[in-house]
């Protein structure tokens, strides 16, 4: 795709094609390509990700020829799969479970990201493109788990939806959500067009990923050492040294969804949502799917409804934004000994996110005392949400800007090749 | 550093999964399944039981949308007979559906008729509509029991705590008319449907002394089967796609060994 390339059509066919079409070429130049000599296990979540999203529009696609997109037929159509399908018993939980854990091997992949300063120069628009794609399979995850039509998937809508309701009428936030729901409430209309842009989105995800991984070849990948590629001795070829490697990792994690998948099929999942979607009984306790729930206390520990949905939509915005608020000129935290420790204490928090959007806002963290009542009282879990909202966004807005230009990076090696050779050894 | 990120994620997911496992009753009573862990099985002389229980005592209000007089003769089912792979074959599954009366039509002249069952047919809502369940049980409506186990959290162990949990009120508590009190219950302590199983409420066919324990444990050994019918194959396979795995990763694991050899990294 760059650079010069690595094919040399041999036969008159091959001459004849690459001529016209030099498709071997695009395949060749893509798998025999430099790669730096010194990627860990972290960057096998690529591959990872590139077989969970083929897996998943597999079985989507064959699952949307048994599913009926109708708010009286869905939930049966679901069962019907599950019961009666050749086959159908593995296919939806694998669709199900497949999709939590492509949500997370895309976070390790953007943890991974983060700590290795893979977003920044030269790499702003992989990392972009990236977010475009988390996006993507934010919204499709969300619509996918209306489509079964369970309390939680009617629920779920109903609350994500009614965000774009924060919007004061008068700036059209009542015409968006009723535009968004095809009527006045979350009903038919809105079950059927979410299932039309499930099926979409993923084909979106995939055009996104195609260019995801040609702005990866201009650069190259970046490294645990975050040093650019500086000669022949620093890389490898990425087929077979990274194939074969990949190969394994993604076995490995196979493994790991399989265990989910025929042994722990539900406990991904929500009960409630084994229950059919009834608009008149409102669950005890609305959670969305796992993957969402740090951005969900985000949503909740902002009093007002709509700097709430602001402050939600905004951290994640602020993660495009990333490569330029990262002002460090050293790229890995390997040798970044202050950030390091703020960026594992980052992971602690969006993990703590997860665990406070889970919980209802007013249930308690720890105890401190007992009131005059007799009730309990400590630390709520909205308190905490607060906190540890604060530090996410100072982590990017604060934190990451001002480090880079106080913090004294520790001695780098002089290439990649230096570090594989051990005149530097890493830390891992 | 790593370890340490893994092994708090992993304390993570867990407490992630205790969030859903709280309800709003008493703590649940816990059994050993047959049917739990990454070998468990149906107990299906106890599921045979238990569908006696559903039958004579549950389905006279709870529906069983989702299974098929045929389901119960499949293979990982109750009545699954090695001579009959067909369940529809099977003469205990065809004895099962007679007993049943099915309404059917309309016929030639437009008229509803009604017809001992067959296998095929769906085992039948003893209701006509939601209304009239509603109306024979003063508003409350007697849910469909098809997925019951999955679509309350620790399921099996939460319908066995509350067929067995019902106690009198604590003293000074005054119940809503026509509701019972037990603390297991997810909806709050009282509700709606009566204490369904007494002792000796059913005969048992096998001999079996029908305690209400005993009975408590068949129906959910049933019911479980019911939410869950492909589980045993589902867990044959998963052995099966697991040792294969495990298997490929070895050899893929030597042939990483084997390209990287000459190559320090």
């Amino acid at each position: 795709m760059s650079g010069q390339s690595n094919y040399n059509p041999k036969t008159g066919i091959e001459k004849w094609l690459d001529a016209r079409l030099p498709i071997i070429r695009l395949g060749v130049d893509t798998m025999i390509f430099p790669s730096p000599r010194n990627l860990n296990y972290w960057w096998t979540f690529g591959a990872i990700l590139a077989v969970m999203l083929v897996s998943q529009l597999i079985t989507g696609i064959i699952l949307a020829m048994h599913y009926v997109p109708h708010p009286d037929m869905a939930f049966d159509s679901v069962q019907h799969i599950n019961r009666n399908i050749n086959w159908g018993w593995m296919l939806q939980p694998m669709h199900a479970v497949g999709a939590s854990m492509m949500f997370l091997a895309v976070y390790i992949h953007m943890f991974r990201g983060i700590y290795y300063g893979s977003a920044k120069n030269p790499r702003e628009m992989i990392w972009i493109v990236g977010m475009v794609i988390y996006l993507l399979m934010m919204a499709t995850g969300f619509m996918g788990y209306v489509l079964p039509w369970g309390q939680m998937s009617i629920w779920g809508a109903i609350v994500i939806t009614n965000l774009f309701s924060a919007i004061p009428p008068e700036a059209a936030g009542t015409a968006v959500t009723q535009w968004l729901w095809g009527g006045f409430a979350v009903d038919g209309p809105t079950l059927n067009r979410f299932f039309s842009l499930h099926y979409l989105l993923p084909f979106l995800i995939v055009g996104m990923v195609i260019l995801h991984i040609w702005a990866l070849h201009i650069p190259s990948n970046n490294n645990p050492t975050g040093i650019s590629i500086k000669t022949k001795a620093d890389t490898l070829n990425f087929h077979p040294y990274y194939t074969v490697k990949d190969a394994f990792a993604i076995v490995v994690f196979l493994m790991i969804f399989s265990y989910f998948l025929f042994f722990k099929p539900d406990s991904m999942g929500h009960p409630d949502n084994f229950i059919p979607a009834n608009p008149y009984s409102t669950p005890a306790h609305i959670v969305p799917e796992w993957y969402y729930l740090p951005f969900y206390a985000i949503l909740r520990a902002v009093p007002d409804k709509l700097m709430g949905v602001v402050a939600m939509f905004a951290s994640i915005g602020v993660l495009f934004a990333l490569p330029w608020l990262d002002t460090s000129k050293v790229r890995s935290m390997r040798y970044r000994p202050l950030a390091k420790q703020f960026f594992f204490l980052f992971v602690l928090v969006c993990l703590g996110l997860g665990w406070a959007g889970a919980k209802l806002p007013s249930d308690l963290v720890f105890v401190t005392g007992v009131d005059a009542d007799g009730h309990e009282v400590g630390l709520t879990f909205v308190w905490m949400s607060r906190i540890l909202t604060i530090y996410y966004f100072a982590f990017f807005l604060v934190i990451l800007p001002i480090l880079g230009l106080v913090e004294k990076p520790k001695p780098r090696p002089a290439s990649i090749e230096a570090s594989v050779l051990g005149t530097d050894k890493g830390d891992n | 550093m790593l370890k340490r990120i893994v092994s708090l994620a992993i304390i993570a997911s867990f407490s992630a999964g205790a969030v859903f496992a709280a309800g709003a009753g008493a703590k649940n009573k816990t059994q050993d399944w047959h049917f739990e862990g990454m070998f468990g099985t149906y107990d299906k002389a106890a599921a045979q039981r238990g569908f006696q229980v559903y039958q004579e005592v549950c389905a006279a209000c709870h529906s069983l949308k989702y299974v098929a007089f045929y389901n119960l003769g499949d293979k990982g089912a109750p009545f699954y007979d090695p001579e009959y792979p067909n369940p529809n074959d099977n003469p205990v599954i065809k004895a099962i559906a007679k007993m049943f009366t099915i309404i059917d039509g309309p016929d030639e002249s437009g008229d509803m008729f009604e017809r001992p069952g067959i296998t095929a047919d769906k085992i039948p809502n003893p209701y006509a509509n939601e209304m009239a369940a509603k109306a024979s049980n003063m508003g409350a409506f007697p849910p469909d029991l098809s997925l019951i186990t999955r679509a309350r959290a620790d399921g099996s162990n939460y319908l066995y705590s509350l067929l067995t949990g019902y106690e009198d009120p604590p003293e000074g508590m005054k119940l809503s008319p026509g509701m019972s009190y037990n603390p297991y219950f997810s909806g709050g302590n009282q509700i709606a449907m009566g204490a369904p199983l007494t002792e000796g409420r059913v005969e048992y066919t096998d001999g079996t002394e029908a305690s209400v324990d005993q009975m408590a444990k068949d129906v959910v050994e049933f019911l479980t089967w019911a939410a869950d019918p492909k589980m045993e194959q589902r867990k044959r396979t998963g052995w099966v796609v697991l040792i294969y795995l495990f298997l490929l990763a070895l050899l893929l694991y030597g042939s990483y060994r084997a390209v990287w050899r000459d190559v320090k990294h």
